[in-house]
């Protein structure tokens, strides 16, 4: 059972102010079912703040046009918008060069154009492709679809019951024949942070490029592309306080000058006649079509909460309520812990003995508490772990320990009512 | 020959109603008794869990089958969440025995009644109304047979 000295433990004094935060996302402030809404979905998505709201109500109000394309006033202002995120989005991940930085639809989307485009040119038949066991979907099948059109062979890095690469199987699955290693800088089931220095190192030390799917590291760790040595990252916006729709790949800048465009359309084209195009430079290469313009301006000011804050601030928050929940729920009896590393961020995932947990999310749901429920696109980590799905909750900097402990209250309700 | 006597689907749901209505619109309370009542279902026997049985277009696992006695459906049905099983045991209880031509023509006003749709969301929702289809199309092809 519940611990009531956990319970009402004092926090310690903190450097932020939670609710001051809080105060900036108006999602937030709502009921569901009656109950104050508890968001702990975080790695599906977070919330935005007011300035996010703005910047695309701004765009629309004031500043909509096309970029790159207009003279007049509005699609000169609406591009230098756009290009100012691309820079700010440079120095968040710190690449060298904002030519690095492609805008796409999201992760997906961006893993998808490595996949088609890098892939299409450099893997060729008896190649080999390199995930881990622990990734989602969207780093599984663009590679799988790559090896199957290429018939090349696609191995797998396996883990350990804690949730943590099995490293010393890299070296062993590493040929010369390996072309590309894709990995997840940190798991969005288990929360495990990978140790992706040494696995970049080990990649290139048999000539093979990384592919860092970076979906639920941008939202909690800092990222330093250049001090990784990664060849290619991918991430979404919308996971990292910003809007939906918007997501980034970066390459080293002489991987992309080699790979060939991946779709065709405008913007992406110097010179076009009926018989041959020539392309475009980096990145608009590889951005045919209208961006998604709003939502990369407003990108912008998500970069900047979270600049404001400080990744610091942030992971000792987020630990806090890690540490927090394992407190209370990590000895509870039937309550298994899935994703157990050391080296993880404020994510849990668990399972409740004999009850499913789509049952759990509804009677969760039922006191306003939102949280993950399924496989969360990483079937093979369930095939692992020898379960079907997980209850995830996920934190972000707007969580409360006050929050954490009703979830904890939720989840011992349901172990008491129905195992 | 026994002949059957069923209270009418209409009874039936009348008593559903009622018991939801002791729930007092407590959204927890009410899928707490839809869970209870869902453990409470016999489970299938795992020989009939199988892809024929299967209905599509749930988020959970469903299965049904049925047996016919004369006119009369008699159905089973299980799933892998304890919610779901307890919305077929719903089913079960208002059309499980009833004539082919009451299953097809059976109105299921409990369902907007006891207010399923905001208790349970739209998925769920429409995966339930797979379920009420699949039954009506199994009565309307024992109709059919019996007729020919
Ligand atoms: C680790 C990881 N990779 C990829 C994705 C896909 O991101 P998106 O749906 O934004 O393309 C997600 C999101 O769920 C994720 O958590």
């Amino acid at each position: 059972m519940l611990n009531a000295s956990l319970m009402s433990a004092t926090p310690p004094h903190n450097i932020i102010d939670i609710q001051k935060i809080r105060e900036q996302f108006p999602a937030l402030h709502q009921h569901v079912h009656g109950k104050p809404l508890i968001y702990l979905d975080n790695a599906a998505t977070t919330q935005k703040p007011q300035a996010v709201l703005n910047a695309l109500a701004h765009y629309y109000q004031h500043d909509n046009a096309n970029v790159h394309r207009g003279i007049h006033t509005l699609a000169s202002r609406a591009t230098a918008a756009l290009e100012t995120t691309r820079h700010s989005t440079q120095q968040f991940i710190r690449a060298a060069d904002a030519a690095e930085i492609i805008f796409t639809a999201g992760t997906t989307a961006s893993i998808n154009l490595v996949a088609a485009a890098y892939g299409q040119a450099q893997v060729q038949a008896g190649d080999e492709v390199i995930i881990s066991h622990m990734e989602h979907h969207a780093n599984i099948v663009p590679w799988q679809m790559l090896c199957q059109a290429k018939k090349a062979t696609l191995k797998v890095i396996p883990i350990r019951d804690t949730g943590e690469l099995l490293l010393p199987t890299l070296e062993k699955l590493l040929t010369p024949k390996t072309k590309i290693v894709a990995i997840s800088y940190v798991s969005n089931t288990l929360g495990t942070i990978n140790p992706l220095k040494e696995v970049i190192q080990q990649a290139h030390a048999h000539g093979a490029i990384v592919v860092v799917d970076g979906a639920q590291a941008a939202p909690h760790l800092p990222i330093d592309v250049q001090d990784l040595d990664c060849d290619f990252l991918a991430f979404s916006a919308h996971k990292a306080y910003g809007p939906t729709g918007v997501g980034v790949l970066y390459g080293k800048r002489a991987l992309l000058e080699d790979m060939p465009p991946y779709q065709g359309g405008g913007e992406m084209v110097r010179e076009v006649t009926l018989a041959h195009t020539t392309y475009n430079d980096l990145p608009y290469k590889f951005e045919a079509g209208t961006p998604n313009i709003a939502g990369i301006i407003a990108w912008q000011e998500a970069l900047n909460f979270i600049r404001q804050i400080g990744y610091k601030n942030l992971r000792a928050h987020e630990d806090e309520l890690l540490t927090h929940a394992l407190d209370l729920l990590g000895n509870l009896d039937k309550v298994r812990i899935i994703g157990t590393a050391p080296n993880k961020i404020g994510m849990l995932s668990l399972i409740i003995e004999g009850v499913h947990h789509l049952d759990a999310g509804m009677l969760l749901d039922a006191n306003g508490i939102a949280v993950r429920t399924g496989h969360g696109c990483t079937q093979p980590l369930m095939d692992f772990f020898g379960i079907e799905g997980v209850i995830r909750a996920s934190f972000a900097i707007y969580n409360t320990k006050e929050e954490v402990e009703q979830l904890a209250a939720g989840i011992a309700r349901i172990v008491q009512q129905k195992t | 020959m026994k002949k059957i006597v069923l209270p009418t689907i209409s009874a039936i749901q009348e008593e559903i109603i009622g018991e939801f209505q002791t729930l007092e619109g407590d959204r927890e309370r009410m899928l707490t008794y839809i869970m209870d009542l869902g453990e409470q279902l016999a489970p299938m026997d795992t020989l009939y869990k199988n892809e024929h049985n299967t209905i599509q277009g749930c988020m959970s696992k469903v299965w049904l089958t049925y047996t016919r006695q004369e006119d009369r459906l008699f159905f089973e049905g299980d799933s892998n969440t304890a919610i779901t099983k307890g919305l077929i045991s719903l089913l079960l209880r208002v059309l499980s025995g009833q004539t082919a031509e009451e299953i097809i023509h059976a109105n299921l006003y409990f369902v907007g009644k006891i207010g399923m749709t905001q208790l349970i969301g739209s998925q769920r929702s429409s995966g339930f109304a797979n379920m009420v289809k699949e039954m009506k199309l199994i009565a309307i092809a024992q109709k059919a047979e019996r007729g020919a």
